[in-house]
């Protein structure tokens, strides 16, 4: 039997939830529209059963929209969210779009913009995470470069991997030069591929540019796939520790390059991990202590998620950002550009979790 | 029924962002704000206890620091530690200003 999924719709006014109760059974999916007039209730509902959306109005007593948001974004970070309000305020709209919320929307006063919220929805409720490179669905790196090398095409291929850029240089099927992290050849190569998601784009060919890479394309490309599989297989415990060395000296490298003093990891369980500094325990149990203090902040004053904390001393600078599944802390010495610093922080990191 | 439903939203609505500065003393308590007088001072209080407690924790773990800036989506809380307490400034980010800061 076909699941249909569940919509939790949030308003304070029990008038306005039959009515669009009665308009959201009517969509395509034919989704079960569930109600609540407080965000207590709300949230409760929200633990009970899993929901696909939530669509929550902002002005309500006691817990207003914006703060059940805020719980909402923390707690179910799955559940896609939509604001639907007659509050036509552009801070709210910003506030909104910084928790994260999928959809703002101004309660519909027409025909033609009830059908174009609706369809929104449609398309909130169906849409699905799919990994990969956007632009070829399901299809690594590594295929993206061999099409072009077997197509015996000429191009530029510029690779995002979140605040990283890389660049692949093919001239006539034949890859002559990458670009990554400040390292080029056949270095850059490899660090690009071991990037495993992100966005790419075709720039003009550069046909000319010097050639730093001598090896025929599919010799790469084979002992990357190699190299992958036997990290990836549980018996290759050799390669995985030689997988390991790279890393450090990878991580060292970069850190000696950007010009850091030092970078602590903290994943979200677990030991904290220390480059460059001896107390890197202390360093992390401030950095949870900074990440609970904030996340009660953000609560209590509905201000959004954290973004990053920019600290500093008599000594240095730091820069504690959240990245994934983990928080990093940075040092910076206090030459460092204050404007530059939070960017600077991002590459290192990217470099350092790719 | 009509009449009725004139009372069914008191109290209904969105609380704003702080915007302004405030100075706190060693304990937390608010010294001096320019921050809107219709802003719950009690949340000024819970900000300006969780700034020093930054500080505090910071020194704790061998890392003192003599200022921060706390990046929200929304909003951006920067603080100074002064004399124990501190000076702390509230800044609502809007769309125009967040790239700046950011």
């Amino acid at each position: 039997m076909e699941a249909h999924h569940k919509i939790l719709l949030l308003d304070d006014e029990s008038d306005v939830l039959v009515m669009y109760k009665e308009i959201l059974s009517q969509l395509p999916s034919k989704p079960e529209i569930h109600t609540a007039t407080t965000g207590a209730r709300a949230l409760a509902l929200l633990e009970a059963e899993p929901f696909r959306l939530l669509i929550c109005d902002l002005k309500m007593p006691k817990m207003d929209g914006l703060q059940v948001l805020s719980i909402v974004r923390r707690r179910f970070p799955e559940l896609r969210t939509v604001v639907m309000t007659a509050m036509q305020d552009e801070e709210f709209r910003s506030r909104a779009y910084a928790l994260g919320v999928d959809l703002f929307w101004l309660k519909p006063e027409t025909q033609q913009n009830m059908q174009m919220f609706l369809e929104c929805l449609e398309s909130l409720l169906g849409r699905d995470v799919v990994g990969g490179f956007r632009g070829v669905q399901s299809k690594s790196l590594m295929d993206i470069i061999q099409m072009e090398c077997l197509s015996q095409s000429s191009t530029l291929l510029r690779i995002t991997h979140g605040a990283l850029v890389g660049k692949i240089w093919i001239a006539g099927g034949e890859l002559i030069h990458a670009e990554a992290e400040g390292a080029a050849g056949e270095m850059a190569f490899r660090r690009i591929l071991e990037w495993r998601s992100g966005t790419f784009e075709n720039l003009p060919a550069e046909p000319d540019h010097e050639r730093t890479i001598n090896k025929p394309a599919n010799a790469l490309l084979l002992e990357m796939a190699q190299a992958m599989d036997e990290f990836a297989s549980p018996g290759a415990a050799g390669s995985k520790e030689v997988v390991e060395q790279r890393k450090t000296v990878w991580k060292l490298s970069v850190l000696t390059r950007e010009g850091a003093e030092w970078v602590v990891s903290i994943p979200a369980s677990g030991a904290a991990e220390g480059w460059g500094m001896q107390a890197g325990e202390e360093a992390a149990r401030w950095v949870r202590q900074a990440g609970e203090s904030c996340k009660r902040l953000s609560e209590r004053l509905g201000a959004g998620p954290l973004s990053h904390i920019e600290g500093s001393s008599l000594e240095r600078r730091l820069v504690l950002l959240p990245w994934e599944q983990k928080t990093f802390l940075v040092a910076w010495p206090l030459s460092t550009e204050t404007q530059r610093m939070l960017e600077q922080t991002r590459q290192l990191v990217a470099s350092w979790d790719s | 029924m009509g009449f009725l439903k004139l009372f069914s939203r008191t109290g209904a609505g969105v609380q704003r962002l702080p915007s302004g500065s405030m100075t706190v003393d060693r304990e937390g308590n608010v010294v001096a704000t320019t921050v809107a007088s219709g802003y719950p001072p009690a949340l000024l209080h819970e900000v300006a206890v969780e700034v020093l407690r930054l500080f505090r924790e910071a020194r704790a773990a061998q890392m003192p620091l003599s200022e921060f800036n706390l990046h929200f989506a929304s909003l951006r809380i920067t603080a100074r530690e002064m004399r124990g307490g501190a000076i702390v400034f509230l800044s609502p980010k809007t769309e125009s200003t967040t790239s700046s800061m950011n």
